[in-house]
């Protein structure tokens, strides 16, 4: 296999900022909402998310030869599925505490738009290691972004950043007054939506043409 | 087209994915169970230690392990209020679900919104010497969306609230789910949950509470308030720990 380094790095970087999944192509947005209310939920769910889409493209690249066209989506399905799975169950295991609060998202995962797009866009037609390095990128756009918004919502909606107090809460006796909304899901929709423009005010080949 | 795409491939193909994939699945939930079920019973055991004010949030499980020793676990069978020797493998939830063990609630009995509850229920004693200090239930009820789980520790007065602490919930994060929030907990011990007859009369109300008989509701979560309450009527009631809180004033446990 031919491995051209310049192509590595870009498949690897791009999705941060460039092609970035949730900001540019808006896939992923419900686990995004969801998710993000504290810094350290969005920490593991963006590291559940990075290992489950770095392994499928991995494992579908591999046997993307053998798949039969007619049940591919089946295929792809039934690997992110088993893949998700043991995710779920190892976060079960060793991290308890933070698994109850993910809940039923880590098995959403499964229908995450981000996941399933990769394989069928990108490891079907590549070689196991760029797809690796593909959903490897991808996750890391996923988790960049909803890091930024972890950090945005707990800090200014509880004073704290992984439940250490950074602004002292009146609540708590000290100063600062807790913007509850954005505690709230919805106030992700803002976020994601300032965070967007923000990227397409630095990046100006994201904006999108007039209709 | 090539050979990929012949009926028989295909076949072949989903039949070896998913025998694959459901070894590999099935290998991990086993290999891992062990662990997932210290973990849960570590929990169980930290929130009671909370509820009763045996510990802050934390601690590691060396220390819970130890302190939970103060901690007796028994079973008590809820029709009569009397403590019964614990059935084999007794959980509370795998008995609620069972017909054999479980008691259907409908209409008006079912106040907490739970269906079916088992007909045993576990209770935990803290004693100081040979004196009862404190009681611990395990209460759980439907919210807004979710069953909501907590142990409610009292005095031997069986009135008196030591401390209260919901450890499962699915509710509205911000909302109903700060029914988990430590601040709004700390309110509850030394209010009165019960009356001089003995009947549940703790109610959650808006604006602040006026007397011990009253807490704080959550704003922003009525729905999740009034779950609150009706757990704590059903629990505290006839069809819940009634008999047995009478026995425990009766002095009899």
């Amino acid at each position: 296999m031919a491995f051209d380094k310049q192509e590595a790095k870009s498949v690897l970087f791009s999705p941060i900022f460039n092609n970035n999944p949730i900001a540019l192509q808006v896939l992923g947005i419900c686990s995004a909402l969801a998710v993000t209310s504290k810094l350290e939920t969005a920490l593991v769910m963006s590291l559940a998310l990075t290992s489950v889409i770095a392994l499928s493209n991995l494992l579908i690249s591999m046997i993307r030869k053998q798949i039969p066209s007619s049940i591919r989506i089946i295929v792809q399905m039934t690997i992110i599925a088993s893949l998700v799975i043991l995710v779920d169950q190892v976060l079960k295991a060793y991290a308890y505490e933070v698994s109850k609060q993910l809940s039923v998202f880590v098995g959403l995962i499964i229908t995450n738009c981000i996941v399933m797009g990769r394989a069928e866009a990108y490891a079907m037609k590549n070689g196991p290691f760029m797809s690796f390095l593909d959903g490897l990128g991808n996750g890391l756009g996923y988790s960049v972004l909803l890091i930024v918004v972890g950090i945005i919502r707990e800090l200014l909606g509880s004073g704290e950043l992984l439940g250490y107090t950074i602004l002292p809460s009146t609540a708590n006796g000290g100063w600062y007054e807790t913007n509850g909304m954005l505690v709230l899901p919805a106030s992700s929709f803002f976020i994601i939506g300032f965070l967007i423009w923000a990227l397409r005010v630095w990046k100006k080949d994201q904006v999108e043409d007039k209709e | 087209m090539s050979k990929k795409e012949s009926p028989m491939k295909t076949i072949v193909v989903a039949v070896v994915l998913s025998l694959v994939c459901s070894i590999v699945v099935s290998f991990a939930a086993i290999q891992l169970k062990p662990q997932q079920e210290l973990n849960k019973e570590l929990d169980r055991k930290r929130n009671i230690l909370i509820a009763a004010g045996l510990l802050e949030q934390g601690s590691t499980q060396s220390e819970i392990d130890e302190l939970f020793k103060q901690v007796e676990t028994k079973v008590v069978d809820l029709s009569t209020g009397e403590l019964v020797e614990p059935p084999k493998d007794f959980t509370q939830r795998k008995f609620a679900k069972d017909p054999e063990t479980n008691k259907v609630l409908e209409g008006k009995a079912d106040i907490a919104g739970i269906k079916k509850r088992s007909q045993l229920a576990n209770v935990y004693f803290v004693r100081k010497g040979q004196q009862l200090d404190t009681i611990i239930l395990p209460v759980h009820g439907y919210g807004l969306w979710s069953t909501m789980y907590g142990f409610l520790a009292l005095e031997p007065d069986t009135t008196t609230v030591v401390g209260f602490k919901y450890y499962e919930q699915g509710e509205t994060s911000g909302l109903g789910g700060e029914i988990e929030n430590p601040t709004w907990l700390a309110q509850w011990p030394g209010k009165q949950v019960l009356n001089e007859q003995g009947e549940p009369v703790i109610k959650l109300v808006k604006g602040s509470a006026q007397n011990e008989h009253q807490v704080d509701g959550l704003s922003g979560a009525t729905l999740t308030s009034n779950g609150v309450e009706n757990t704590m009527v059903y629990w505290l009631g006839e069809d819940g720990f009634g008999p047995f809180l009478e026995r425990v004033r009766a002095g009899e446990i």
